[in-house]
This record gives C-alpha cells, structure tokens and sequence, in this order.
C-alpha cells in the first residue's frame, strides 16, 4: 500500500478484527458476504454449510467403523482370511461404476444451475442407474459371501467388514431413494429455489459418499488383498 | 488509482459468484463447469488406476505398497473435495473449510488412536496359555486374545 499515513487507510486498517481468511489487499474489512460489512450470505451458502457439518458428522462415523475394521481385521478365527474372499475386478467394476455416476451427478447439478430440464433429467437418470449397478454388484458380494457360510456372524473380521461396507451401501441405497425424489420434484415444482438448494444438498451427499467408497476399495479391498 | 477501482470491482464480483462445495456457478458457464468434472473425472480415474495396479505390481517392493495405497486415497480423496465438492479458498467457504479441517483431526485421531492403542495392547498381551495350566485365571481373558492371535 502506497498511502499508509492517509487517514482513508487508517480506516481501512481498523477492520474486523477477529476477521479470518482472504480479505482485499491482505487487511481491512471483507466485503465478503457473512463477515465483514458484506451483509449475510445467500441462503444457498448456508444451506450448504449447514449440509456439509452434516455430511462431516456422517463421515466421523465412518471413521470409526474403519477404526473398528482395522483393529479387527486380525481376528479371522476359523474363518476365510481377505484375500480369500475379496474378487478385485469386481471392486474395480464397482469403482468405476460410482465415479462415473459421481461424474454424471456433477453434470446434474450443472444443468440444475442452467435450468435445463432434459438435460437435468437425464443425467440424474444415469446417476441412478450407475448407483443401481453399484448397490447390486454390492448385494451379489454379500449374498455370495453368505452362501459361502462366509457371512458377518462367522469371525469379528466379518463382522467388521459387513458393517463397514454395509453401512456404506445402505447410504447409497437411501441417497438412490433422494434421487428419485429430487427428479420428481424438480419435474413436478420446476427449478424453485427451495428445491434447487435441495438438490444440490443431494449432489453434496451423493459426491461424498464416493470419497468414503475411495477409502473403503482403499484399505477394506486393496490393502485387504495384499498378502 | 484506476488499478485498483478494477481490483475492487473484480473483487466484488469475486464474492458475489463465490460458490460453496457441491454448488454451482451463478453465472450459468456450463463450458467451464463441465471443464472442471472432466479435470476431476481423468485424475480421480488415473489415481484409481494406480492404486488397482499397484497392488499386482511385482517390480515395488512390498512394504511400500500398503503406503503407496494410502497415498494415491488421500490424494484422490482431495480431488474430490476440490474437483466435484469445489471446496475453495474462497471467503465463502472458509467456515466449510475450518469444518473440514475438525473433521479430518477427529478422523486421524479415531482411527490412529484406535489403532496405535490396540495394537500396543496387543503386543503387550501375555501368550495365550494352554487352558489346563490354570483354568481360573486364564478362561476370562480367552476371548480377548483369541481373535487376535490368528
């Protein structure tokens, strides 16, 4: 800054002080919205915060179903050990299958931003479908593991395992649930605001889940297969 | 002088069209937007890949393969966070962003803690003794050291 001794700069110095974060030139008040003097955020903002607390609480428990995973992962008892059971190209499928409807989610809400109806209609139809493929190649998995007397109640490894991966199907199962109704209301109510922000909360909760399913292929499949 | 009126003014409209994670750009710039998934899409593939094919890799020495795994996880988990969740530096996303941080401190805590304590147990656990020695003192800590020791 140039005019340090200026009186204007004086004034700009004497900011928030508890402000954090960016701010124009370094210091001053921000005229961001919700601090400063930028006047509270749109509700879109807060909506979204308020989600995101949310999604970090559901993502705290994971963290200790994996914590319960990787403290049990050793009590196989009379049990198959992981590398018996896991079947990697099928996890691959499964990976590629979630990205994939995480990408198509992504197109969703981008379409949802351009109000274009069809556009946001279809891609969330393959959102579906792709989450589908997923939950069912996941079902196929645990029926197999059960009919091969390789069910959750057989060793605390199991236990772990299903709980862990369950619990993670079973969000997706519900987040297919949201999605079907997030189409149907955008169909029936048109791009309204409060439905807008809604289906953006579903596209939050959807992209999130893939982030989960990243450490679940990670340390459950991958790390679990290395023998 | 002029500089900075245009500092300003992008300034402000910076802030105006600053987007909280999962939300879109209020200027309907679909190109761009479709731009950015396709970034995160090619990385979050490319990182999957490696991952997968580490794994079978015969020419990586052992031990380093688990680390290499977890590695390529957070770094994909960021590209998430960044590509498809558009967390920011962005004034508006710095409460999304201090939550985050917690919540990535309370997940290490949990699952380091769980795991470093654990296993500190585990290594400090008397040898499994055969039950017929002293069936009194031994038979209450069975299950506890039986499904660790295989």
């Amino acid at each position: 800054m140039s005019g340090a001794a200026s009186p204007a700069s004086v004034t700009v110095l004497r900011g928030d002080p508890y402000h954090l974060g960016h701010s124009r030139d370094g210091h001053g008040e921000s005229r961001a919205t919700g601090r400063g003097t930028g006047g509270p955020s749109p509700k879109r903002i807060i909506v979204a915060y308020g989600f995101w607390i949310f999604i970090l609480s559901d993502i705290v428990m994971f963290a200790s179903f994996f914590a319960s995973y990787a403290v049990l992962q050793g009590g196989v008892s009379d049990g198959p050990t992981g590398p018996e059971i896991f079947d990697l190209s099928r996890i691959a499928i499964e990976t590629a299958l979630l990205l994939l409807s995480s990408f198509t989610c992504g197109m969703a809400s981008l379409a949802l931003s351009a109000r274009r109806m069809l556009l946001f209609q279809t891609a969330m139809a393959v959102t579906f479908c792709l989450g589908a493929g997923f939950v069912a190649l996941e079902a196929m998995e645990f029926y197999d593991l059960i009919q091969r007397n390789a069910g959750p109640s057989r060793s605390a490894f199991l236990s772990s395992f299903f709980t862990l991966v369950g619990c993670h199907g079973l969000h997706v199962s519900i987040g297919l649930l949201w999605l079907l109704t997030m189409m149907a209301q955008v169909l029936a109510k048109g791009f309204r605001s409060d439905i807008v922000r809604r289906t953006l909360c579903f596209a939050l909760f959807w992209h999130a889940l893939d982030i989960v399913w990243v450490g679940v292929f990670s340390v459950v499949y991958l790390m679990g297969s290395i023998t | 002088m002029s500089h900075a009126d245009h500092a300003d003014a992008e300034g402000l409209d910076r802030h105006q069209t600053e987007v909280a994670p999962g939300e879109e750009f209020a200027e309907e710039d679909i190109g761009k937007g479709i731009r950015g998934y396709l970034i995160g899409l090619a990385l979050a593939a490319l990182l999957t890949v490696c991952s997968f094919a580490i794994v079978h890799a015969k020419f990586v020495w052992a031990p380093a393969v688990p680390v290499a795994v977890i590695v390529f996880a957070i770094a994909q988990m960021g590209v998430h966070l960044v590509f498809f969740l558009h967390i920011t530096t962005g004034p508006d996303n710095i409460n999304n962003v201090m939550a985050l941080a917690f919540g990535v401190l309370f997940v290490v805590l949990l699952i380091g803690g769980s795991v470093w304590i654990m296993s500190n147990m585990n290594s400090n656990m008397m040898p499994a003794m055969p039950p017929s020695s002293s069936p009194q003192s031994s038979q209450p800590s069975m299950p506890m050291i039986q499904p660790m020791r295989h």
